[in-house]
């Protein structure tokens, strides 16, 4: 019991990986196409990105420089745990800079900086199925995939117009992938819809409790589902980063007080940083600066 | 390489070493060992065992230590160890007729050969709380004999007159499955479901057999036997041409007769559900007996009217480490998707507004 | 009537085990004819439309339909895409109960287009309007297209179930029983509709019924099934005022005359 300690590199055996790459081969191949595989018990909870940790450390070698983000940032606890856990089983170098990671694994958001050739990102998913909720049950969404009945979804966005007058699915936005394939983003805004399309880089769909893995190869036709007189279109917000003045990126509502107080920031916290590195400065980022340093006020 | 990373890191160190000091308790107590766990929690180390698919006490034991004595928890962390271990081989069939029995009951049968013995059993306990329990008072040594006895199966009593379906006979070359080193798929086998079963929630399976009995997929059963002791274990070795012993271990079997009409295809005869689960369970053995027998509605042209007899329900559902980690998932940050709702429902109130506002106007020019 | 059969039947015999469905059925459907099949429950008549709509594989004989390409295809060698594009565009299946044929939680207005989305109409404003005029066109108010059929009573139900049929303008439809679970009053006012849009539409239909008065009043030829095979058929008046078979003149005097 005292030599249990000894990990591969990488957590998982070479046999565990090379299956997980086989997978991911296939799900490049076709894609959109939710490729069923082994998934292992990992030792993080199912659903806190089990799938994502899988997809990672199969395709992880020594020199890659590894970005894992949650929410956007780098420094949300589980983000800060799967980056630790690489670390521990893999003692690879990682990076909080978009521009200087080769592999990048996220939950939840895509970067505000477009990612470049070479790069892969690497999505934690919860339910890989973009049908799940119009039909339960696995043995006919499959079907429906491959018989490409992909009406049902369209009579939910006709239900969203009919009720609301605009299409009311904010995330987890489906998307049809190089015109055959339905596909669930994950639950990113659907904000970064548009930075899937035509990506660069590698992107990768793990969901480790559900089993599949799925794929967008680089420059590859992603488009979010919509109707010719109700178009596809993103969150705006009315004001920019209050700490670093960026426009048209997605922000987080921080709640200031108990008087109704709010400001909005940057998602993506490497983004922010990189940007006041630059010298942008936000409308709020001066009276901020001052409420840290007088709490007690 | 290292990059420092703010916040986060910190907290978590410091959550952790909390944790380990909850863990720990009152250090003027002794810590408990683990053999003390293994001799005295027995029943909590069968269930570890049972639903993280690893048949070791001290590696069970350790887990629910280092749980805190949270169950799920514990067999959550010995998957994740079993995880990683390399496979040597598959081994034979384990041969339950020769178990050595230490418990076997019958309720179809008053007596029969082996006779019905009851064994460790909670059954016929007055479920009173023994102060007696609270020291440490001397425990008589049991009287039973030794070392425990070969019986016959009720289930071979009943196929010698070809009242009960047979074991039946897998196809020639059949390797049974393993659910956690290939894909899930439905429908899916019965080998697979079985394993998923054996693996699956306690309590799920539970509650899923009671909605049978309450007639939520009703299957009419008896407890043909349920039996519970130890069982070798042999593995085939191509280069010995012979299959060696590599130990015992102890199971709970349940063969849980059930009541059949026939159809097209079958004679009139009893089928069967079946429940085998590592160390000593009845209440799993017998609840994944009643599950087995529901989900076979597929071979006896059965509709498909309750929970307990739709597979991809019961086998998506049964595992409590998959449930737990997507439940409490829910914990984590979702403030990002949080907001992108946040913004859809105050464009649709202010909407709302506007709307109820427009039609007070027109109500107003109406009416003057 | 064009000189080209829509479908062609031959032989057509299904075998549940030993129990008979239906067995050795054949004839011949042409664009705009309307076919009704009578027979007493247990004759084999509901088998029969399962096996002509592909939701049965006959044990044999061979179903042929005449694509719009012209072209004729054995459905049993049509593989399962084909076959679902089939039933969702050029085909049509009103069932006797309307929750089977309905989405019962989407809105009306949705139900009727979904198979115009399914076809690939992206234009919510063309889809809106071809379901506002659908229901018009079946007596529903189009101020309902936002309610869901749950709020609608049972003839409702059943004529916006045949709304969401023919609104990708198939050339034939399946009925089985379409008025079998509605009042009398109200039956009469949905057989007037189907009436007039079978008509109007051109549709070849096939309804099964046990109800003779039904087959009177739309079907330009029936035929009488009894113990899976057919025992009598023609065209619908010649049948019912001078039926030939003992079992059909005994149908036919049970029944009041309409």
């Amino acid at each position: 019991m005292n030599d249990l300690a000894t990990y591969n590199f990488a957590y998982l055996d070479e046999q565990t990986k090379r299956m997980i790459r086989r997978a991911i081969l296939k799900a490049i191949a076709i894609p959109g196409y939710q490729v069923p595989f082994a998934s292992r018990e990992m030792p993080m909870p199912y659903g806190w990105g089990t799938g994502g940790v899988q997809v990672t450390a199969s395709i992880l070698g020594p020199d890659d420089v590894l970005k894992v983000i949650d929410q956007g940032a780098d420094d949300t606890t589980n983000a800060v745990s799967i980056r630790a856990f690489f670390q521990k089983v893999a003692n690879v170098a990682v990076t909080t800079k978009t521009v200087e990671a080769t592999i990048i694994q996220t939950r939840h958001r895509i970067p505000e900086e477009p990612l470049k050739e070479g790069q892969t990102l690497v999505y934690q998913v919860p339910i890989p199925e973009p049908l799940r909720f119009l039909e339960p049950r696995e043995t006919e969404t499959r079907k429906m995939h491959a018989l490409e009945e992909y009406g049902l979804m369209h009579v939910k966005l006709y239900e969203d117009i009919s009720r609301n007058g605009h299409i009311a699915t904010t995330y987890a936005y489906p998307v049809k992938v190089e015109g055959r394939y339905v596909m669930d983003p994950s639950p990113t805004p659907k904000f970064d819809n548009p930075k899937m399309h035509m990506s660069e880089a590698l992107q990768l769909f793990g969901a480790g409790r559900e089993k599949r893995i799925y794929a967008v190869p680089p420059f590859t036709e992603v488009v979010s589902l919509d109707f010719e007189d109700h178009p596809f279109e993103i969150q705006t917000f009315e004001k920019p980063c209050a700490l670093c003045g960026a426009e048209n990126v997605y922000l987080d509502e921080v709640v200031l007080d108990d008087r109704g107080g709010r400001m909005f920031v940057c998602s993506d916290t490497d983004h922010c940083e990189d940007r006041r590195a630059h010298g942008h400065a936000g409308s709020m980022l001066a009276s901020t600066q001052h409420q840290r340093k007088e709490p007690a006020e | 390489m290292y990059v420092a990373v703010k916040g986060g890191e910190a907290a978590i160190a410091n959550a952790h070493r909390l944790l380990a000091d909850r863990r720990r308790g009152d250090r003027s107590l002794p810590s408990i060992t683990i053999e003390q766990v293994v001799e005295q929690l027995g029943l909590a180390v069968d269930r570890i065992m049972a639903e993280a698919s690893v048949y070791d006490r001290s590696l069970a034991a350790l887990a629910v230590r280092q749980a805190r004595g949270d169950m799920i928890e514990a067999i959550f962390i010995l998957r994740a160890y079993r995880t990683t271990l390399p496979r040597f081989g598959y081994s034979e069939p384990i041969d339950t007729a020769g178990m050595l029995v230490e418990r076997r009951v019958s309720a179809t049968y008053k007596d029969l050969p082996g006779g019905q013995l009851l064994g460790p059993t909670f059954d016929y306990t007055h479920r009173l709380l023994d102060p007696s329990l609270i020291g440490d008072e001397p425990v008589a040594a049991p009287a039973m004999k030794e070392p425990g006895e070969q019986a016959m199966r009720v289930s071979d009593i009943l196929d010698g007159e070809g009242l009960i379906e047979g074991d039946g006979q897998m196809p020639g070359g059949h390797v049974a499955g393993d659910l956690t080193r290939e894909p899930m798929e439905f429908p899916m086998p019965r080998d697979l479901r079985l394993q998923a079963l054996a693996r699956g929630d306690e309590g799920f399976l539970l509650a899923l057999a009671y909605s049978t009995q309450r007639g939520y997929g009703r299957t009419h059963p008896f407890v043909g036997e349920v039996r519970i002791g130890e069982v070798e274990v042999e593995l085939d070795l191509p280069e010995l041409g012979f299959a060696v012993s590599l130990g015992t271990i102890r199971v709970t079997e349940c063969q849980m007769v059930n009541q059949f009409k026939g159809s097209a295809k079958q004679p009139p005869q009893f089928t069967r559900g079946y429940g085998l689960v590592f160390g000593q369970s009845e209440r799993k053995a017998m609840s994944m007996s009643l599950v087995d027998r529901a989900l076979r509605t597929d071979e006896f042209s059965e509709d498909i009217v309750a929970p307990a007899q739709d597979q991809e329900f019961v086998i998506s559902h049964a595992d409590n480490v998959q449930a737990t980690g997507f439940v409490e998932h829910l914990k984590l940050p979702h403030y990002v998707d949080f907001q992108a709702e946040l913004d859809l429902v105050r464009r649709m109130r202010r909407d709302h507004e506007a709307a109820r506002a427009g039609q007070a106007n027109g109500m107003k020019e109406a009416a003057e | 009537m064009s000189a080209v059969p829509l479908l062609k039947v031959r032989d057509v015999s299904k075998f549940y085990g030993s129990r008979i469905g239906c067995r050795n059925v054949s004839f011949e459907l042409y664009p705009g004819e309307v076919l009704a099949v009578v027979g007493e429950s247990g004759s084999g008549k509901t088998t029969l439309l399962s096996c002509l709509s592909t939701r049965l594989m006959p044990s044999s004989g061979m179903i042929e339909y005449h694509m719009r390409d012209g072209q004729y295809r054995d459905l049993a060698h049509m593989g399962e895409a084909a076959r679902r594009f089939l039933m969702r565009t050029d085909w049509g299946f009103v069932h006797q109960n309307p929750a089977d044929g309905l989405r019962m939680t989407v809105s009306a207005g949705a139900n009727v287009g979904e198979r115009l989305m399914a076809v690939g109409d992206r234009h919510y404003g063309n889809i809106r309007a071809s379901a506002s005029d659908w229901l018009r066109r079946v007596e529903i108010g189009e101020d309902r297209i936002d309610d869901q059929p749950r709020a609608f009573s049972g003839g409702m139900r059943q004529r916006l179930q045949i709304a969401r049929n023919l609104v990708t303008s198939p050339r034939l439809v399946f009925m089985d029983e379409p008025t079998g679970g509605l009042d009398v009053s109200v039956q009469a006012r949905l057989l007037d509709l189907v009436r007039g849009l079978v008509h109007d539409l051109g549709l070849a239909a096939i309804i099964v019924t046990h109800d003779l008065a039904v087959a009177r009043l739309l079907s330009h030829r029936m035929m009488v099934m009894k113990d899976g095979a057919v025992i009598e058929q023609g065209l619908t008046d010649r049948v019912l005022d001078d039926p030939r078979e003992p079992y059909t003149q005994l149908l036919v005097s049970s029944i009041l005359q309409v």
